[in-house]
C-alpha cells in the first residue's frame, strides 16, 4: 500500500473582514471551508479552480504560513515513521515537518530576494536548519543547481536574480525548495507566469524530480490542461470547498459535478477543427448531484475513487 | 474601397536605446480582410505588442519606423499628423489592452469615460444618444446598464474587461486590436469574454486582430494567423492549414509545447534556450540556435530570411520550409 504523506481533514480557514477599522459588525469570509484530502508518497495532487476559490489559502495554511482556523492536518514523520498531527507535534517534530514541507511560489520575480546571490538564496534553508558542514552546504548548492538544469553551476552561484531570466529564476525557486530534500512540496501556479515554450521544460523538470527524489506535490493551478500534464489526481475547488476529486483522466473524461463540467468546457483547445461546446449549468443537473447522497458533509464516493460533493452551492447558476 | 481593411507592408521599427537599436519589428507584411479575424502569436518579447502599438501609431517616443506602410481602408497612416491620427484612432481602428485594471481612470465613472471618447470623436451627438448607445453596447458585451454609474474599483476583472471592449466599440471602428485581452483573467471568465468578442465581431462585421501567446485561444478565435519570432513573421497562413501542417520549426515547437485536455494525453516537448536579443544584428536564420533539427545550412550566417509560399495562402520562412 502506498502510504500517505499528508492527510487533511476538514481544514478551514476563515478571515474576519470589516468595512472600516472601527466597524463592529465583522463579517467572516470562509476562504477554505472544510476540505479533506490526502496525498500519497510520490503522488502529485492537482488543486484546480477559479481565482478566489481558496486554492492559495489552502496552500498557505498547509505550510503554516497562515494558521488554520480548524481541522486536522497529519503528516508523515520520517524519523518516527508514523503519521503525526501538526497540532500536537513536539518542537523537534515541527522542525522535521518544516524541513519536509517546502513551497514554490507563483511569481519568480517577487519570491527571490533581489539583494542576495543565487548561492545565498539556495543555501539559506540549509543554514537555518543547520544541515551539514559549511563545505557540505556549498556542495549541496552546486549539486542542486545541476539537478534543476542550471549548468554549469559556477556560472550561477554569484549571480543575482535580476541577471537571469524568468525560467531560470523559477528553476532557482525549485532548487531552493528541493535542496532540503523535502518529501512534500506545495507548488502555487509555478508556471503561470512563464512563457509557453519555457513552461513545459519546468513542468518536465518537476515531474522528473518527483520521480527521482520521491517527492509529492500539491500542484495548484487554474489551468486544467496544465493539471492534466502534471497531476495523478485532481481536486476541483469552488468557494472554499472541494466539489470533485478523482484520478486525472477519469475526472476529465467523466466529470460528474456540473461545475467541473463547466470548468472543463471552458478550456480552449489548440485545434482549430475541434468545435468546443460550452456546457451550461442547469438546475436539473445540480439537483441530480445534490440528490446523490443525503450526507451533505462528506464527498460522495461514486466508485472508482471518484468523489463528488453533494452540498448545495450558491451562485453557480 | 480596397479589398483589405488593413494592409501592412514591409513594416520595420526599432527602439532607440542607450545600448543600441532594438529591432522590434522587422519587415512585416500582412493583410486583414474586413470581417476577418487575424491572430498574432509568439512568446513574450517577440514584438507582438510593438506591432499593435505601431498599427495605432501609439509607439513610444524612442521608436523609429524605418520603412513600410500601414493602410487602413486604403488610407496611409504613417506620416500623418497627430490631429489626423486622432480621427482614425477609435473611429476606424481601436484597441483592447491587456490589463483591464490599468486601462481605466480610477476616479471617473465608467460611463463618463466612454462618453468622453464619444464626445471627442462625435461632438454632434447628444448626451442622451451617447447614453443609449453605451447601454446598447453594454447589452452586447453582457453587462448591466447600471455599470455606467460605477467606478472601476467597484467592478470585477471580467466586468472591467467587458467594459473595455464596450469602450473600444464606442465609435464604431472597423478594426479592433485585442492585445492579450484575457491573460489576466481566469479560465471561466476568459471563455465568456472570448465568446462576447466573437459574437460582437460577427454582429458588427468587424475585423479582429487578436494578439496572444496562448495558441489554444488563437486556434479558436482566428481565421488566419501569423507566428512571430524575434521581430519577424516566420509563418503566416489560414489557421487551419498552419495547425494541420506547420512548416516552420518554431510553429511546430509552439504546437508541441501546448497541453490540451482534448484527445489522448501526449508527451509534450519543450523548446530550450531563449529568444535572441534584438539589439544585436542577427545574421542568418534567427531561430537556428534553438531549432530542434537544424541542418548545416541553417547555422550558416549568410542564409537569408524571407517568406516563401508553402501552400494555399500559406507562407513560411525560407530556411525552415526548405528543411521539411
Amino acid at each position: 500500500m502506498a502510504d500517505n504523506i499528508l492527510e487533511v481533514q476538514n481544514l478551514t480557514k476563515h478571515f474576519e473582514v470589516s468595512n472600516s477599522v472601527f466597524s463592529r459588525n465583522k463579517k467572516i469570509v470562509k476562504a477554505v471551508d472544510g476540505i479533506s484530502f490526502d496525498i500519497k508518497a510520490g503522488e502529485t495532487l492537482g488543486l484546480v479552480g477559479q481565482s478566489g476559490c481558496g486554492k492559495t489559502t489552502t496552500a498557505r495554511s498547509l505550510c503554516l504560513l497562515d494558521p488554520k482556523t480548524s481541522g486536522i492536518v497529519n503528516f508523515y514523520n520520517p524519523t518516527t515513521k508514523s503519521m503525526e498531527s501538526i497540532d500536537s507535534i513536539s518542537e523537534d517534530g515541527m522542525r522535521i515537518f518544516r524541513r519536509n514541507m517546502q513551497m514554490i511560489f507563483q511569481d519568480p520575480y517577487e519570491s527571490l530576494n533581489p539583494r542576495w546571490t543565487i548561492k545565498d538564496i539556495i543555501k539559506e534553508p540549509l543554514d537555518i536548519h543547520n544541515i551539514g558542514s559549511f563545505s557540505e552546504r556549498e556542495e549541496a548548492v552546486v549539486e542542486i543547481l545541476r539537478t534543476v538544469g542550471l549548468t554549469p553551476p559556477e556560472n550561477y552561484l554569484t549571480r543575482y536574480p535580476h541577471e537571469i531570466s524568468g525560467g531560470q529564476r523559477q528553476r532557482v525557486s525549485i532548487a531552493r525548495a528541493l535542496v532540503m530534500k523535502p518529501k512534500f512540496v506545495v507548488c502555487d501556479e509555478p508556471t503561470s507566469m512563464l512563457d509557453v515554450s519555457i513552461r513545459i521544460s519546468i513542468m518536465d523538470l518537476m515531474i522528473n524530480l518527483a520521480k527521482n527524489l520521491d517527492v509529492s506535490y500539491l500542484y495548484i493551478t487554474h489551468d486544467l490542461a496544465v493539471a492534466r500534464y502534471m497531476c495523478d489526481r485532481i481536486a476541483v475547488m469552488y468557494n472554499g470547498k472541494i466539489v470533485e476529486l478523482a484520478n486525472t483522466e477519469e475526472l476529465l473524461k467523466n466529470p460528474i459535478h456540473p461545475y467541473t463540467k463547466r470548468l472543463i468546457s471552458s478550456i480552449p483547445v489548440p485545434d482549430p477543427t475541434y468545435k468546443r461546446e460550452v456546457y451550461e449549468l442547469t438546475q436539473n443537473d445540480l439537483d441530480n448531484v445534490y440528490n446523490l447522497s443525503d450526507n451533505k458533509e462528506d464527498l460522495f464516493d461514486t466508485g472508482n475513487n471518484h468523489y463528488v460533493a453533494t452540498h448545495k452551492i450558491e451562485g453557480l447558476l | 474601397m480596397s479589398e483589405y481593411a488593413l494592409e501592412v507592408k514591409n513594416l520595420s521599427m526599432h527602439y532607440d536605446t542607450l545600448d543600441g537599436n532594438v529591432d522590434a519589428v522587422k519587415n512585416i507584411s500582412f493583410n486583414v480582410k474586413s470581417g476577418e479575424s487575424f491572430g498574432l502569436v509568439g512568446e513574450s518579447g517577440c514584438g507582438k505588442t510593438s506591432v499593435a502599438m505601431t498599427l495605432l501609431q501609439l509607439q513610444p517616443e524612442n521608436s523609429v519606423i524605418t520603412d513600410g506602410s500601414i493602410k487602413v481602408d486604403g488610407k496611409e497612416l504613417i506620416g500623418l499628423s497627430e490631429n489626423e491620427l486622432r480621427k482614425i484612432r477609435w473611429d476606424s481602428i481601436s484597441i483592447v489592452f491587456q490589463g483591464a485594471m490599468n486601462a481605466w481612470n480610477p476616479v471617473i465613472k465608467i460611463g463618463e469615460q466612454i462618453r468622453e471618447a464619444m464626445r471627442e470623436h462625435n461632438p454632434e451627438s447628444s448626451k442622451k444618444d451617447n447614453i443609449d448607445k453605451i447601454n446598447e453596447l453594454f447589452r452586447m458585451v453582457g453587462l448591466d446598464e447600471s455599470i455606467s454609474e460605477r467606478f472601476p474599483h467597484e467592478l470585477s476583472g471580467g466586468m472591467k474587461q467587458r467594459a473595455v471592449i464596450a469602450l473600444a466599440l464606442s465609435c464604431d471602428p472597423k478594426i479592433i486590436i485585442a492585445d492579450e485581452p484575457t491573460t489576466a483573467l481566469d479560465v471561466v471568465i476568459q471563455d465568456q469574454i472570448l465568446n462576447e468578442l466573437k459574437k460582437v465581431q460577427e454582429l458588427l462585421g468587424l475585423s479582429l486582430i487578436y494578439i496572444s501567446h496562448d495558441i489554444a485561444v488563437i486556434a479558436e478565435m482566428t481565421d488566419k494567423i501569423a507566428v512571430m519570432y524575434a521581430g519577424s513573421i516566420v509563418e503566416i497562413g489560414p489557421t487551419k492549414s498552419v495547425f494541420e501542417s506547420p512548416k516552420h520549426s518554431y510553429t511546430r515547437a509552439l504546437l508541441d509545447s501546448t497541453p490540451s485536455i482534448h484527445g489522448e494525453k501526449k508527451k509534450l516537448s519543450s523548446l530550450d534556450g531563449e529568444p535572441p536579443s534584438l539589439i544585436n544584428e542577427i545574421n542568418g536564420c534567427s531561430f537556428s540556435p534553438r531549432c530542434p533539427s537544424p541542418t548545416s545550412g541553417c547555422r550558416d550566417q549568410t542564409v537569408e530570411m524571407g517568406l516563401v509560399q508553402v501552400g494555399e495562402d500559406h507562407f513560411a520562412d525560407k530556411c525552415c520550409s526548405e528543411c521539411v
